[in-house]
């Protein structure tokens, strides 16, 4: 920072308010939220009395809630106001009790905007700063909600670009890793949101119908359309149905989630995704921040030849705050090839580390995936043919059938497990894989392993397997190496990250003697 | 497993107090007391149901003392810690084995903490945590003057290591 900004930072000490909008905007929206919740209400309410008693019920109430909401919001406001100092950021908040919260510059991470439709409509953007700490309570971060979003793009700029002043912004230069190709829509219905999706609209149809008072009739409606066929096709052209509109749902979702993607190096040394059609977000990473990666390929996408890469950075809470899960998301689901090329340029590795040959796990790993898969198919298949013995024969042949049809579904599962299985060291890199219907590599760096955590249960500990886990202050906090050989897995990890577990280990007396 | 070099974790080498495992066995105890006499209040009072709420009860009351007298001392045998300058070792568990490692630099916060039942049996436990979400370490059972004596001594470690501890 040159001497001029930083007298300039440190006049810059204005308390500053929230863009007047911000109330308008928060009305209309709770104005629809109230919209959406009193037609139903209503109707329901018009079940026991007459239609226009009802909607006279639910408006006053309505125009009572929005009239508080006016007011509230007012006061929030005119309490709101923010200041961006040259040791920290402030806020001043609350209704009520006023709260103050204040951030050292220092500590922050992050500054994320986002703006839904409404709030693009008038030009205004939520703006988060993160200090990218795990702290209960959620004290770490301030939200301004809501700035324009000229002010949003300055303040980001001003909290994030700590080198700016000596790495000079060059607009021509294209520091872009990764934009938007639309042939990658092809991955979007494979997804496990179209599945979800489609249940969600047969849900809701159902749901819609039956504040209507119509449910019976559009069970009856359907009947209708399947009238000719037997139940068994009707009950597959739903499913069929379903997951069409699943499908149509899924590639809806990704262009509201995927317009104008663009994946780049800001100067300063942050990644920045920005994203959205409708709701616009810009997520900014600091790349000191940033551990690893994580190439995650749902079954469906895997099958296609595709991955998506999240990343593993401090201070993108992954549990209590499930709003902001899809933060970490730096690249859809893209062909395997364009992700390993991508998660190298994020990492600044010339080789991608998650593209590197893993050690196999011992077939110990194998037969215990086999073993559940078993025990997962012939525990509901023994408790349905007992069930079936007393009571129906018909249960019997439901479980023959069950047996004959899942037990090789599950096999292959556990077999598609364990091939999913490895662990490896990729230069500065500690590379771990798993998982089937999400199967994650994660490539973690190793001098951000804080922490090893061995687990071995009774049968692990007879099959001489186990599993490690590395712990780290980012993502997840934990990334496991599932049923790796004891010694193997063990040397492994002493290697991986030196100095943290090699003091604890001891050779194995050739008298082989199991501990406890 | 055992090859040319072979190794394995060995065991840390302090065990707990060996008041762990009466403070223990009493854990255990109270949690079936509570669920027993419950179902057997229920039993007494409640007429058409009473011997299903008995049999229950005497089901529960029999795993609860089969546990008491069994769980105790084997988690007494696994229960060790250690504490080198460079890091925190701790094995726990008993049919699912857990061996914990967090170094000195990584350490964030040392908290002790006694329960009711713990400050009966003069006990204490600290617990140690990282930058890591689920990298929490606890070390139960120890006496607490030993303790408070080791929660210090780690505290001071702690801050004379540089670093963020992430």
């Amino acid at each position: 920072m040159s001497e001029d900004r930083a007298v300039e930072a440190y006049q810059d000490t204005d308390w500053l308010r929230l863009d007047p909008r911000t109330v308008l905007v928060r009305v209309v929206l709770f104005a629809g939220v109230l919209a959406g919740a009193a037609l139903p209400v209503a109707f329901g309410l018009a079940g026991s009395r007459p239609l226009w008693q009802a909607f006279a019920w639910v408006a006053g109430g309505a125009a009572l809630a929005l009239a508080v909401t006016v007011v509230a919001e007012t006061v929030r406001f005119r309490r709101t106001r923010y200041r961006v100092g040259r040791e920290r950021v402030e806020l001043h908040t609350g209704l009520l009790v006023v709260q103050r919260r204040s951030l050292g510059r220092e500590r922050i991470r992050s500054a994320d905007l986002t703006a839904n439709p409404l709030q693009r409509v008038f030009g205004l953007v939520k703006l988060r700063i993160g200090t990218g700490e795990h702290t209960s309570g959620g004290e770490s971060t301030l939200e301004l909600d809501l700035v324009t979003r000229a002010e949003g793009e300055r303040l980001r700029h001003e909290l994030l670009a700590r080198v700016t002043a000596t790495a000079p912004e060059d607009p021509d230069h294209d520091n872009a890793l990764a934009v938007l190709d639309p042939r990658w829509i092809r991955y979007a219905p494979v997804s496990f949101v179209a599945p979800a999706l489609g249940g969600a609209a047969a849900g809701a149809v159902m749901q819609v119908s039956e504040w209507f008072g119509a449910q019976g009739e559009v069970i009856d409606w359907i009947g209708d359309r399947f009238r000719d066929v037997s139940v068994p096709w009707m009950i597959v052209g739903l499913i069929l149905l379903a997951t069409a509109a699943g499908a149509v749902g899924a590639l809806g979702l990704w262009v509201e989630m995927w317009w104008n993607y663009r994946l780049e190096r800001e100067p300063g040394g942050t990644v920045r995704v920005s994203r959205g059609l409708f709701t616009t977000r810009s997520v900014s990473l600091e790349e000191r921040r940033l551990r690893g990666i994580e190439l995650v390929e749902p079954l469906g996408v895997r099958l296609c030849g595709a991955a998506r890469v999240d990343a593993v950075a401090t201070g993108l809470s992954e549990s209590g705050d499930d709003r902001h899960t899809d933060l970490k998301t730096l690249l859809p689901a893209v062909g395997r090839e364009t992700a390993d090329r991508v998660a190298a340029q994020v990492l600044r590795e010339p080789e991608p580390p998650t593209g590197a040959p893993l050690a196999a796990h011992p077939r110990a790993a194998r037969t215990r995936r086999l073993g559940w898969a078993l025990w997962s198919v012939g525990v509901p298949v023994a408790i349905l043919a007992v069930l079936g013995l007393l009571l129906t024969p018909v249960l019997l042949y439901v479980a023959a059938g069950c047996a004959v049809v899942l037990t090789p579904v599950a096999v292959l599962f556990a077999l598609d497990a364990y091939r999913g299985l490895g662990h490896g060291v990729s230069g500065a890199y500690l590379v771990t894989r798993s998982g089937t219907l999400r199967r994650a590599t994660v490539a973690l760096q190793r001098s951000g392993v804080i922490g090893w955590t061995v687990k071995q249960s009774y049968f692990q500990r007879r099959a001489g397997i186990l599993t490690l886990t590395a712990t780290t202050a980012a993502g997840a906090g934990a990334y496991d190496i599932l049923d790796a050989g004891q010694s193997q897995g063990l040397t492994f990890a002493a290697g991986a990250v030196p100095e943290l577990l090699a003091p604890f280990l001891e050779p194995v007396p050739t008298t082989e003697a199991r501990s406890t | 497993m055992t090859g040319e070099n072979a190794v394995r974790l060995r065991p840390p080498r302090n065990a707990v107090d060996e008041r762990a495992v009466t403070w223990w066995r009493s854990r255990l105890l109270a949690t079936t007391a509570v669920p027993v006499v419950v179902l057997a209040v229920l039993g007494a009072l409640i007429g058409p149901a009473r011997s299903w709420l008995l049999i229950a009860a005497g089901a529960v009351a029999a795993v609860g003392l089969g546990c008491a007298a069994f769980l105790p001392s084997w988690w007494f045998r696994v229960h060790r810690w250690e504490v080198t300058d460079d890091a925190v070792y701790v094995r726990t568990g008993a049919f699912w084995q857990e061996w914990r490692i967090a170094p000195m630099s990584r350490i964030q916060t040392v908290d002790t903490s006694r329960g009711p039942l713990e400050q009966l049996f003069r006990l204490a436990t600290v617990t140690v945590t990282t930058a890591s979400s689920k990298g929490a370490i606890r070390i139960a059972g120890l006496d607490h003057e030993l303790a408070a004596g080791l929660a210090e001594r780690l505290t001071v470690i702690t801050q004379a290591t540089p670093g963020d501890a992430t």
